[in-house]
């Protein structure tokens, strides 16, 4: 029996990339209602390139570094995908899990140095921006990880292999979330 | 085309195995590995801009190299050039979506006093700790 869900026509597309497509959206305004309060109060309060002094533009310049990495191998197991390899797809979502991993380990180890020197999610605004809108992030990319170790698991015996395209946009973008997070928390001070 | 589980109904099929084309001809001419090594450029222009220590160079390199960065990913990554165009707009409604609640809050947010009204004193918090 054909699942009613996967036989409309209108929208061109098949009914899980236009649900991603929806999500994606959705999570525009999400993270577009939290970066736009910050650019906000951050032109508002002169005192904020003060306190976002502390952050570690090296830390997060390494960890763009990971995610644009993470989405290259994203698209590559997509490319695999479209060539129906599926081992070769879920080997590549494997490697953008490991760059997942590598994200949120580089991110907690950065959250307890901060942590330490006393700068927590109640030290001031900008700081109760900081943990709110990375920790935001930060979930994104764990269950973006989560979904793709299910997708790679399917993939690897050549099943559901369209998954891997869908899986690659969220994937995609938290990684462009990420790119405008990286200058308005560590470089405009 | 990727292998789907389901089968849809043939005119769905049609316009699916369209955008699935669109798609694969898209990956046949994009090289993945050169629009990554561009984005690692533009990241480290990014971090060594702000190191110049000119407000525009900052802002320039900072938010500027950010849109570029974005777009893309968006373009190259997600194939956002070769989606219908109605996932555009849907997108596109979204930011708009931003743009009105940054409007609609800014007034509030960022001015200090107007006509018959001055904003309270906030209380500052504790300076934070230095390393």
């Amino acid at each position: 029996m054909r699942p009613i869900a996967t036989t409309r026509s209108a929208a061109g597309l098949p009914t899980g990339l236009l649900a991603v497509w929806w999500v994606v959206a959705s999570e525009i305004v999400i993270f577009g209602g939290l970066l736009g309060s910050y650019i906000m109060y951050r032109l508002a309060h002169d005192a904020w390139s003060e306190q976002a002094a502390a952050t570690n533009v090296w830390i997060g310049a390494f960890n763009t570094f990971v995610l644009l990495t993470s989405s290259l191998t994203a698209v590559l197991a997509h490319q695999a995908a479209e060539h129906g390899d599926g081992k070769l797809a879920a080997k590549r979502l494997y490697y953008t899990c490991v760059g997942a991993a590598t994200f949120i380990g580089v991110k907690a180890f950065e959250w307890t140095t901060e942590i330490q020197h006393g700068y927590t999610i109640t030290s001031n605004t900008f700081w109760s921006f900081y943990y709110t809108a990375a920790g935001l992030h930060a979930l994104h990319v764990i269950a973006g990880a989560i979904l793709m170790l299910f997708v790679a698991a399917d993939a690897a015996k050549g099943r559901e292999l369209h998954r891997v395209e869908l899986v690659g946009i969220y994937w995609h973008f938290v990684d462009i979330v990420w790119i405008f997070l990286f200058p308005l928390l560590y470089i405009a001070k | 085309m990727a292998e789907h589980a389901d089968h849809p109904a043939p005119a769905a099929h049609a316009a699916q195995a369209e955008h699935a084309g669109a798609v694969h001809a898209e990956m046949h001419h994009v090289n993945y590995v050169r629009i990554w090594q561009i984005l690692l450029v533009l990241l480290v222009i990014s971090v060594l801009g702000p190191m110049v220590g000119i407000q525009i160079v900052t802002l320039i390199t900072a938010f500027g190299i950010a849109v570029v960065k974005a777009y893309l990913v968006a373009k190259n990554f997600m194939h956002l050039n070769v989606q219908p165009r109605f996932v555009v707009y849907l997108l596109g409604t979204a930011l708009v979506f931003m743009l009105l609640f940054y409007a609609g809050t800014a007034g509030d947010v960022m001015k200090h006093s107007g006509d018959n009204w001055v904003k309270p004193d906030v209380v500052q918090a504790a300076p934070a700790p230095h390393h």
